[in-house]
């Protein structure tokens, strides 16, 4: 594996759960690999198919989609939609080739900013035994990410 | 509803490998309602195949483009310039909207990206049955609304085959037999004098013949054309 290989996360986090304990993670000043880019959401209902596939086209090394816990949705079920959804994905990504562990779906809820962390650090454990995405365009864009916390 | 769904993707790939620029056409009538050949899933295909080209090192473009119906001419017609400016068209539609798109095209290559497979209801989402074999000689008028030529594995048209085990068929012990359901429903409504007419044998004809058919109202605008 390349050294200087870091891998470029996207996750697509919704605004009410995940994105509140990953701010309270900033809050906290908790420690996790700044590899990810975070892109909030109002509701991981939102998240589609294309996105995700998009995701993978424009050189993700990995996704993750993160809404509530299950039962907690703020819009009662986007959560769980978000969740089949990523499934799917999943198997569309395994059909072309590329590994399907690189996307991953998460339940976090507001107040557990630790869960968080431990899920980037997950991720992007995963990111970087699985290697570059055969997808990347570039070298230009293995450059490290820019964290959303301390 | 005609139902299909989409082919395997290795299939789809393969069958794409050798043109540069390709455009998936969906179809947004029977085969979008049954999440087989709609926009999103032109859109979903399309992504795909351009990933699977991307991994390979092939330098192919997809685009997509999505028509009311391929199965009517006014539609197709909105295609038509962007066809041109592609090397093949991958047809989300039934098999119907694949022969006319490429009837319409006879200089492009036209791939088929879903498999057909039968005129049925939706079950529930995510499912459907199948309901209707277009036999073109319906007979549900008579046997309670339960098709025989459907329902029945052995199309058995004037009653059962004497095969039947407690009601259930006996190619598959989990399958009703067509005909106990329809006696059954037929005593229900209190028509089981429905089961003394005699069927006579089907009109084969149609087995070497696509069908055709004129709507009375526009008999003579086309019989002027003769």
């Amino acid at each position: 594996m390349d050294a200087r290989y870091e891998p470029k996360i996207l996750a697509l986090i919704c605004t009410y759960c995940t994105y509140t304990a990953a701010d309270m993670a900033g809050s906290l000043r908790l420690q996790y690999p700044p590899n990810v880019r975070v892109v909030k959401l109002l509701c991981t209902g939102k998240v589609d198919v294309l996105h995700l596939l998009a995701a993978f086209k424009a050189g993700a090394d990995a996704v993750m989609v993160s809404g509530c816990e299950i039962g907690d949705c703020h819009f009662l079920e986007g959560n769980l939609r978000a969740k089949e959804r990523v499934a799917h994905a999943k198997q569309l990504l395994a059909e072309i080739g590329l590994e399907p562990e690189r996307l991953e779906m998460f339940h976090i809820g507001a107040s557990d900013a630790p869960q968080w962390a431990k899920a980037v650090e997950m991720m992007t454990r995963r990111a970087r035994v699985l290697g570059p995405s055969p997808l990347r365009k570039s070298e230009a864009a293995a450059t490290p990410a820019e964290g959303v916390a301390a | 509803m005609i139902v299909a769904e989409r082919k395997p993707f290795a299939e789809i790939a393969q069958a794409v490998a050798g043109y540069r620029r390709v455009l998936v056409v969906g179809c947004g009538t029977c085969v979008a309602v049954c999440l087989a050949g709609g926009e999103k899933e032109a859109g979903i295909l399309a992504a795909q195949l351009d990933l699977a080209g991307q991994l390979a090192g092939r330098d192919q473009r997809f685009a997509t483009a999505c028509v009311e119906r391929q199965c009517d001419r006014e539609f197709l017609a909105e295609l038509d310039a962007a066809a041109r400016e592609h090397d093949a068209l991958l047809s989300l539609a039934c098999g119907a909207g694949v022969q006319f798109l490429a009837e319409r095209h006879p200089t492009l290559p036209v791939l088929a990206g879903l498999n057909t497979t039968f005129i049925g209801v939706n079950q529930d989402v995510g499912v459907w049955d199948e309901r209707c074999r277009a036999c073109s000689d319906c007979l549900l008028s008579l046997t309670g609304g339960v098709c025989p030529v459907t329902m029945c594995p052995k199309g058995m048209v004037n009653g059962p085959c004497g095969g039947a085990v407690d009601g259930h068929c006996e190619t598959d012990p989990e399958r009703d037999c067509a005909w106990t359901v329809i006696h059954a429903r037929l005593a229900d409504s209190g028509r089981l004098a429905n089961l003394e007419a005699l069927v006579p044998p089907r009109d084969h004809s149609r087995a070497n013949l696509p069908g055709r058919q004129t709507h009375a109202a526009y008999l003579r605008r086309y019989s002027s054309h003769d």
